[in-house]
């Protein structure tokens, strides 16, 4: 990301000497989400320059070619399988009340994942699948799922496969709180924390297809588009929420809850720079 | 419920290729619940795979596979459009059995 930032502020530092009147400070710190998007698309195309955009919904495989091989002999028999055939089950179940998943969604929830999360104007908060998924229960008088697994997986499992290849279409609403969430999701992404001092950039932006013991770090582009992952280490399915937590207990900080603000506005600037690559989840992961 | 057994077998002329995934928990009995309780052992004790009368493949398993195991083998024979057998036995005598076209 460094040399991108660097050229960004280049720029804006120009154009603020050449106005003359705009403080710099003003300048820089006003966010441009889609000038953000395409610096993060150019800097991994320009990292990898043999892996293709869409390509990189495929994490760490985009970046091995051994690991590449193996993946695809196991995509012809992957172990979401079973997740994925108990999500359809649940999906089309009716609640005691007679109501179903599909009265929560737009087009009854099938190939609507590109759309998740979303920015709840009435709410002045970003909704994610997982968290739309409980409250679709609980205002259905149902307990709501834990948002780490099993069946919260299997249900995000089988609403991503209805969503496969369609791109992901996140928008940001004419809201200044809109702007503010993304904004947020972002300083989360790029603060570090936690014992080990890591951001999420330092192992997803900087180092990806490198490794980290014996793991092949994916790139942070395309990252949520996989999701919900099978992963072997997990011997089980993870939701998006298992997966930041679980990130940020691995550089021994203290994990959030499951759907903080914090993380639904990660979510949100994580799945927005991400626009235009392919839904590919249900994913499979070492 | 659906089956616990997914399986795919291809016939390439002279051999078949098997691939056969199956969901267990294939607990080994050492390992705790979130309340400090011992799990007990729950796993597959012999699985069969049975083409034209006769077992071509037989697993002895223990507690050391893993969970949801998953298997990939071949063998001489087997024609496009014939059954295949697949059963397994686990150490509480549960069981499931499924019968899979050639491919």
């Amino acid at each position: 990301m460094r040399p991108v930032i660097r050229s960004a502020s280049a720029v804006l530092a120009l154009t603020a000497v050449w106005l003359g009147l705009v403080p710099a400070a003003s300048a820089v710190d006003t966010p441009d989400p889609v000038a953000d998007a395409r610096a993060f698309q150019k800097f991994f195309v320009e990292k990898f320059p043999k892996v293709k955009l869409e390509d990189f919904v495929n994490g760490p495989y985009s970046m091995n070619e051994d690991m590449y091989r193996q993946w695809q002999d196991k995509e012809q028999f992957p172990p979401y399988d079973f997740s994925l055939d108990a999500g359809k089950e649940m999906f089309g179940k009716p609640f005691k009340n007679g109501k179903s998943y599909a009265d929560c969604f737009p087009n009854h929830g099938i190939g609507v994942r590109q759309n998740y999360p979303y920015f709840d104007e009435k709410e002045g908060k970003v909704i994610t699948l997982e968290l739309a998924l409980n409250r679709c229960r609980e205002a259905n008088g149902e307990a709501p799922f834990s948002y780490v697994k099993d069946e919260m997986a299997a249900l995000t499992a089988y609403m991503a496969y209805t969503s496969r290849g369609k791109p992901f279409d996140i928008k940001i609403p004419n809201d200044p709180r809109a702007l503010e969430a993304y904004q947020n999701g972002k300083r989360y992404f790029y603060t570090r924390r936690g014992q080990l001092n890591f951001s999420c950039a330092s192992c997803h932006v900087q180092n990806p297809g490198e490794r980290i013991r014996a793991e092949v770090l994916a790139p942070a582009i395309g990252i949520l588009n996989a999701m919900p992952i099978y992963r072997s280490e997990w011997g089980g399915m993870g939701t998006t929420s298992r997966r930041f937590t679980t990130c940020n207990s691995q550089i021994r900080g203290v994990p959030l809850e499951p759907q903080a603000d914090e993380y639904r506005d990660l979510e949100y600037f994580l799945s927005y720079v991400s626009n235009g690559l392919p839904i590919s989840g249900p994913g499979a992961r070492p | 419920m659906a089956s616990t057994i997914r399986v795919r077998a291809t016939s390439s002329g002279e051999t078949t290729e098997v691939q056969a995934l199956i969901q267990h928990p294939m607990d080994t009995g050492l390992v705790k619940d979130p309340k400090g309780e011992l799990i007990p052992p729950h796993f597959i004790q012999q699985l069969t795979f049975e083409y034209d009368g006769k077992n071509v493949f037989l697993a002895d398993w223990g507690p050391a596979v893993s969970k949801d195991p998953y298997v990939k083998f071949s063998f001489k024979g087997g024609k496009k459009g014939d059954d295949l057998k697949i059963s397994w036995v686990d150490n509480k005598g549960a069981s499931d059995t499924t019968t899979a076209k050639i491919q």
